[in-house]
């Protein structure tokens, strides 16, 4: 077959757009671009595991300042604005009552103490999480370690993903937090996020990557909030999830939520 | 061609300077939206789409049902819509526009919107709608130009504009499609979950979008000398009829899978929308006007001797269009978010900031049409009236 300059040059052309536009496709699609950025965050102090969950044993928490100074622990350490209403209000871990933290498995004769007990409730880091799924630019993902993240810098603000968790995990900044933190005390070594941007619990990265707990775990009474790694059958999670009888918020879903509720009696059986 | 829409009679200029007024307001109270955040609208944690999302969701449905158009006339030959199906695809080019403007606009970080192109997530059905939406604008605008500049050049269309419309019709269905999507697919929404949302959607679309080209036809061969004729304004007096028939049998199966299976949470949109939840009713009145308005333009639609009235067929038109309005434009969209999640019913009303932004984007898109029918308007007029009366394309409009 013959072919001339002008011919040549049409087909290099085709070809070459072709390639790029392949090698876009699986820079795209393939996910090992973000498993490397992921891994030059770590450190050798960096908790590994392949799908962190968390233990919520309410038996633990015997007051209301139990309670409280957790959800301190984790608004202040992330520098979570407090508006003090509920229009623009943002939260990443926050209490609520059996019937709305289990909605569908109230029952009218539930005993008072727990039909009032104040659930802690936060992002699910759900194993199969929709809110990933809808997200159109991956400004949220999860990570190989199972967390489902947040890049604040990426995201567009479309709310697909509020619209997506089925557990009321994410806000939205409605405006400017600043204006709702205390400037005197924030805490310098976490960023403060901008307007127009969704956040949400995660599972305290930044700490983990130093090699320590969740700050919540950390101020919670002991036995309270229990974190690690739910592959690892060693694992604190494990252990407590092999003592007790626990539940999940809505697993009817298949999102995987991880999570786990122990709701009463868990003294009784605390090893 | 566009130069058509440059020269025009004092009324189109009034018009125009009319809507660029509407526009420049909107642009204000986007510029305090922009600065403030969107906290400036009646959005909250719980309702966390409103009244930008649910015209978006709406308009989507307008655009798509050019097809309604295109099928009879060029898959079907029906010469009737001949004269009409301009008007169809210039009513889809200036709908996607205001749909594109409202997702803008309800973007808490519009600066990044270049993000959806630079790191796509192909799971997100966004993506595949920014994908269907933008394609659809283009091969109307593309489809639509080129056929009428044959037409203004009285040459036959140009040949390469046929593939094209084979692919509008599928495309037209796949954008609502895509879109009912956004919402069917989320597992904690109950209200959304369900496989008819997507025919729902076409269903209304093909209502209310011939309902409104009706409505403009009619006005056209009121202001000009163009008349898109007696017999398609019928024709498509009888696909809004069909299509509204279908639609609220399509919406009675929503009731029916709610109510008889009693399951609580596929319930309690519907009883917060019809009848109030936990106290709250604020959408209760909206919901009946629809219903209302949808009983007595089917009651209109279905009788022939009405419909061939031109007048009370407007009427019933008018009434099909606020009713799907409301349903879909309003409704359908804030009545998933409540009861939230975690069961709180939390209620949604616009602010006046977001309701004149609404009003600049529907201006900004009328401006689209008019300066679209302006020149589609002219064209079809001088080809009609020749040399001696060439003084009336000026006048038209």
């Amino acid at each position: 077959m013959k072919i001339d300059r002008r011919q040549f040059f049409k087909v290099a052309g085709w070809g070459a757009a072709a390639g790029v536009t392949a090698m876009n496709v699986v820079g795209r699609f393939g996910s090992g671009g973000r498993a490397q950025a992921f891994e030059s965050m770590e450190t050798p102090e960096t908790v590994k595991a392949k799908q962190f969950a968390m233990v919520v044993d309410m038996s633990k928490f015997k007051t209301k300042d139990d309670i409280q100074k957790v959800i301190y622990a984790c608004h202040h350490t992330h520098n979570v604005p407090n508006w003090g209403n509920p229009k623009d209000e943002v939260k990443w871990i926050w209490t609520d009552t059996y019937k709305h933290v289990f909605p569908g498995q109230e029952s009218p004769f539930l005993d008072e103490a727990f039909k009032e007990m104040p659930f802690l409730v936060m992002c699910n880091h759900c194993d199969h999480p929709a809110c990933t799924r809808v997200c159109p630019t991956k400004a949220t993902f999860k990570r190989p370690d199972g967390i489902v993240m947040m890049d604040y810098h990426r995201c567009i603000g479309c709310r697909f993903c509020m619209a997506a968790c089925p557990f009321g995990a994410r806000s939205f900044n409605w405006r400017d937090p600043r204006l709702a933190l205390n400037m005197n005390d924030l805490n310098m070594e976490y960023p403060t996020r901008t307007k127009g941007v969704v956040e949400k619990c995660t599972f305290c990265d930044e700490r983990i990557a130093q090699g320590k707990q969740p700050a919540c775990v950390e101020a919670a009474p002991a036995g309270g909030l229990v974190f690690g790694d739910i592959d690892d059958p060693n694992s604190d999670v494990r252990k407590a999830l092999a003592r007790t009888y626990t539940i999940r918020r809505k697993p009817e879903l298949g999102t995987g939520p991880n999570i786990y509720y122990v709701i009463g009696g868990g003294e009784t059986n605390a090893g | 061609m566009l130069d058509k829409a440059l020269t025009g009679s004092k009324l189109y200029w009034a018009w125009v300077l009319f809507l660029l007024v509407l526009v420049g307001i909107g642009t204000a109270a986007y510029i305090k939206q922009f600065n403030y955040g969107l906290g400036i609208t009646g959005m909250s944690r719980d309702v966390s789409w409103g009244f930008y999302i649910a015209q978006f969701t709406f308009l989507v449905g307008v655009a798509a049902s050019a097809v309604m158009l295109v099928i009879p006339y060029y898959l079907h030959n029906y010469k009737t819509f001949g004269r009409i199906v301009i008007l169809g695809e210039f009513l889809a080019v200036s709908a996607v526009t205001m749909c594109i403007l409202f997702i803008f606009v309800d973007m808490g970080q519009p600066m990044r919107i270049m993000n959806v192109v630079l790191h796509p997530r192909p799971n997100s059905v966004m993506f595949w709608d920014s994908l269907v939406l933008s394609g659809y604008l283009a091969l109307n605008l593309l489809i639509g130009w080129a056929n009428l500049h044959a037409e203004k050049m009285g040459v036959p269309h140009p040949s390469w504009t046929k593939p094209l419309t084979y692919l509008s019709v599928p495309w037209a269905v796949s954008i609502h499609t895509v879109t009912a999507f956004l919402y069917a697919g989320l597992p904690g929404r109950a209200f959304w979950l369900s496989a008819v949302m997507a025919a729902r959607f076409l269903a209304s679309a093909f209502a209310a979008g011939p309902a409104l080209l009706l409505l403009l036809a009619l006005l056209v061969r009121k202001i000009t000398r163009f008349d898109a004729g007696k017999e398609a304004i019928q024709t498509l007096g009888k696909i809004v009829t069909y299509a509204m028939f279908v639609n609220v049998f399509l919406l009675g199966l929503e009731f029916f899978t709610a109510f008889y299976s009693h399951i609580p949470e596929h319930m309690a949109s519907f009883k917060y929308l019809y009848m109030g939840l936990d106290g709250h009713n604020k959408l209760v009145p909206l919901m009946w006007t629809s219903s209302v308005l949808a009983v007595v333009s089917m009651s209109m639609l279905v009788f022939p001797q009405i419909r061939r009235k031109e007048k009370l067929l407007a009427v019933a038109c008018v009434a099909t269009f606020i009713s799907l309005w409301i349903d879909k434009g309003f409704g359908l969209v804030i009545g998933g978010f409540i009861p939230s999640p975690m069961d709180h019913v939390t209620e949604y009303w616009p602010t006046g900031i977001e309701l004149l932004i609404t009003m600049g984007v529907y201006a900004a898109g009328i401006l689209v049409l008019t300066v679209l029918y302006k020149v589609a308007i002219s064209v079809k007029v001088a080809n009609e009236y020749p040399a001696p009366l060439k003084g009336a394309v000026e006048e038209a409009h």
